[in-house]
């Protein structure tokens, strides 16, 4: 990669490596951001803040657990399934972790592809990381139902203990899903621009207005593997611990 | 002015940029993070399915989640690659959240204590 980097003016200005480099690119007075396109950058904003949301949730549910005079219900027994008469503990959570471990692998393979300009390969890659992401949505739905139906969990109370397991159990998964389903909807928009050939010609972006590339895919793959960091939290502070 | 001078002014200063910002990386980087994010969520699994308890549980929760945190972040995401000012200006934030978790575990403490004193007891 060169050492210099052209800007607006039309000049290229160096470019300084190491810890000085962060006090020469935020002091240079052009975009503090070099080396990434726009959009990407304010993507890792966007996730910053997102990061902040899911923090709240995270430590509203630590407090009220540490707050409540009620032993919490044991999520490895909450959420175990008897498979073929065999009762595995927390099986279904571990399945969907692995599913989205996949799915991450898939996009950001999806984002190699891209920037290699292979359209047949990302577009398939990319509908496969959407299933992924479907079937999450799907199994994180047969759990709610389990939970509410059989087991009879409410965000008000529930059978098995402190009654604030159900109000932070709907709540983080419920966002987190949200967020999945997001995802999902966005990776199949993506599909579509890239197997119509959106990306090569740079036909505008339908909210956003800007001519397409395949940066596009590298900046949806930085929100779907977010969705993925997050549920690794969930799954170590809800689940494990 | 003439064409050759127009093009010194404003040419160069959009047509590069386009293809030196995409990263590219071999693909045996990947499978190797995939690969290793599958071991390490069969490691945090088994810490449940073992049952292991106490301290050990925790600290192993723990490790085998910044590990995976931490290979998504720089990998998936290309974090490592990225320029220092931008990783410091994402990475660096989310700390003043270790001040909230201290604020918020001694206020639970206080809660709780309270609880037990007005609502506990037989």
């Amino acid at each position: 990669m060169s050492n210099e980097i052209a800007v607006d003016t039309g000049r290229s200005i160096d470019m300084v490596e190491g810890l000085p480099g962060i006090v020469s690119d935020w002091s240079s007075d052009q975009r503090a951001f070099k080396r990434v396109p726009w959009g990407k950058a304010m993507m890792w904003i966007f996730l910053l803040s997102d990061t902040f949301i899911f923090s709240c949730f995270l430590l509203s549910y630590m407090k009220v657990r540490m707050t409540t005079t009620v032993p919490w219900p044991n999520p490895s027994e909450v959420f175990a399934l008897t498979i073929m008469g065999n009762h595995i503990p927390l099986v279904l959570i571990a399945i969907m972790t692995f599913i989205l471990i996949s799915s991450s692998g898939t996009m950001a393979m999806a984002v190699m592809f891209g920037y290699r300009k292979n359209k047949k390969v990302t577009g398939l890659l990319l509908v496969i990381t959407a299933l992924f992401g479907a079937s999450f949505v799907g199994m994180q739905a047969f759990e709610w139902t389990k939970l509410i139906v059989d087991e009879g969990v409410r965000p008000w109370g529930n059978p098995m203990g402190a009654e604030q397991f159900g109000a932070c159990f709907f709540m983080i998964t419920g966002f987190h899903g949200f967020h999945v389903s997001v995802g999902v909807l966005f990776l199949i928009i993506m599909a579509v621009k890239v197997y119509r050939g959106s990306l090569d010609i740079g036909r505008p972006g339908l909210f956003t207005h800007r001519p397409g590339d395949y940066e596009e895919i590298e900046i949806m793959g930085l929100y779907w593997h977010f969705v993925d960091l997050v549920w690794v939290f969930i799954f170590a502070f809800f689940y494990l611990w | 002015m003439s064409d050759a001078e127009t093009a010194t002014i404003s040419g160069p200063a959009h047509a590069p940029e386009d293809h030196v910002e995409g990263q590219e990386h071999p693909i045996s980087t990947y499978l190797w993070v995939w690969f290793l994010l599958f071991v390490l969520s069969v490691g945090s699994y088994m810490v449940d399915y073992m049952q292991l308890q106490g301290l050990l549980r925790w600290s192993l929760i723990l490790i085998f989640m910044f590990l995976k945190a931490g290979f998504i972040i720089a990998v998936f995401m290309h974090m490592v690659w990225e320029r220092l000012a931008l990783s410091f200006a994402i990475l660096l934030p989310p700390l003043v959240l270790l001040v909230f978790i201290g604020l918020m575990t001694s206020e639970a403490n206080y809660t709780f204590l309270s609880r037990l004193t007005f609502f506990g007891g037989p």
